[in-house]
């Protein structure tokens, strides 16, 4: 079994409005040093097949579902499952 | 002339779109569940309401691509025949690739219902035939995604061919790029719009703003089957 985690960020050109609530939440509790908050999501996968087999397949599903690529970026590591 | 009412699960206004039709050009409509949208090519017209498509899972309108019904609708829109795509049935055109974009979260962060003022930007569509050029009309807006958003030359590109159709006149409270409120496709036979026509058909509800898009339309239709 592996494990895929993708990362899903907005894109550089996009305003995150979210991102910006939160930051300026941040500095009004007091982390005054914080310039910039961007949210972005967190996708993890269980797949069957080796770490080369399903490359291929998670760009797939990225490009056909996972991500919208007007508004997103990502990116994606492949590992073992832990214990399986 | 017929419509049909796409319905795909979570889509939660289409008894409204429903009701617009029968109260503005009294024509025949039916609701077509998405697992029988291989029956499309029976209509004249296909209408996609608003609602919660799939609970807005992932992105709103994304987890539709999943259903055959999308295969359907985009070989419907090549016919050339029209689609309206309203609130979420915008954000499923632009997740299906019918139309170019994506959503993101209103600037405010809230959902947002309310009463705007849109400008008709061209009136020489399918859909905006019975508008004035430069028409402001009162349509509600009712969603916490209605922040649209393209890249700069796509932006660039629909103004260039002139397919934003409606603008936000006054404030463009969600963040749009452009104030764009709605586009169509290349050929122009798809519309997707942010406010609510089929919401705006009754002058004790809301205001008739949205009723000559309706006849439009009709109109359109009855000109190419004159015989």
């Amino acid at each position: 079994m592996t494990k895929v985690t993708i990362y899903v960020t907005l894109r550089e050109s996009v305003v995150d409005p979210q991102g910006i609530a939160t930051t300026d939440a941040l500095q009004k509790m007091g982390f005054e040093e914080v310039k910039s908050v961007r949210v972005g999501k967190l996708i993890e996968l269980e797949m069957d097949g080796s770490e080369q087999a399903v490359e291929a397949r998670v760009k797939e599903m990225c490009d056909e579902l996972l991500i919208n690529k007007v508004i997103e970026d990502y990116r994606f590591e492949i590992g073992e499952v832990a214990g399986k | 002339m017929k419509f049909a009412v796409l319905v795909f699960p979570g889509l939660t206004c289409d008894l409204d779109m429903y009701y617009a039709v029968e109260e503005t050009v009294k024509q025949e409509v039916e609701y077509v569940w998405h697992t029988e949208a291989d029956q499309l090519d029976y209509f004249d017209a296909v209408l996609l309401p608003t609602g919660t498509s799939y609970g807005n899972y992932l992105r709103p309108g994304a987890l539709a691509k999943s259903s055959p019904a999308c295969k359907h609708l985009q070989a419907f829109a090549e016919t050339g025949k029209p689609v309206l795509g309203v609130g979420n049935g915008f954000h499923i055109l632009v997740e299906t690739g019918i139309l170019p974009g994506g959503f993101l979260r209103n600037n405010s962060l809230k959902f947002r219902s309310a009463l705007e003022t849109v400008k008709v930007e061209n009136n020489n569509t399918v859909f905006t035939k019975d508008y004035a050029k430069g028409q402001t009309i009162q349509l509600p807006v009712a969603s916490d995604f209605g922040n649209y958003y393209a890249d700069e030359a796509t932006v660039e590109e629909l103004k260039k061919t002139n397919r934003i159709i409606f603008t936000y006149a006054d404030e463009n409270l969600d963040g749009s790029i452009s104030a764009i409120a709605g586009i169509t496709n290349d050929k122009g036979n798809v519309l997707g719009m942010m406010p609510l026509p089929e919401r705006a058909v009754e002058e004790i509800i809301g205001g008739t703003g949205g009723t000559p898009l309706f006849h439009s339309i009709l109109n359109n239709w009855s000109e190419q089957h004159v015989n």
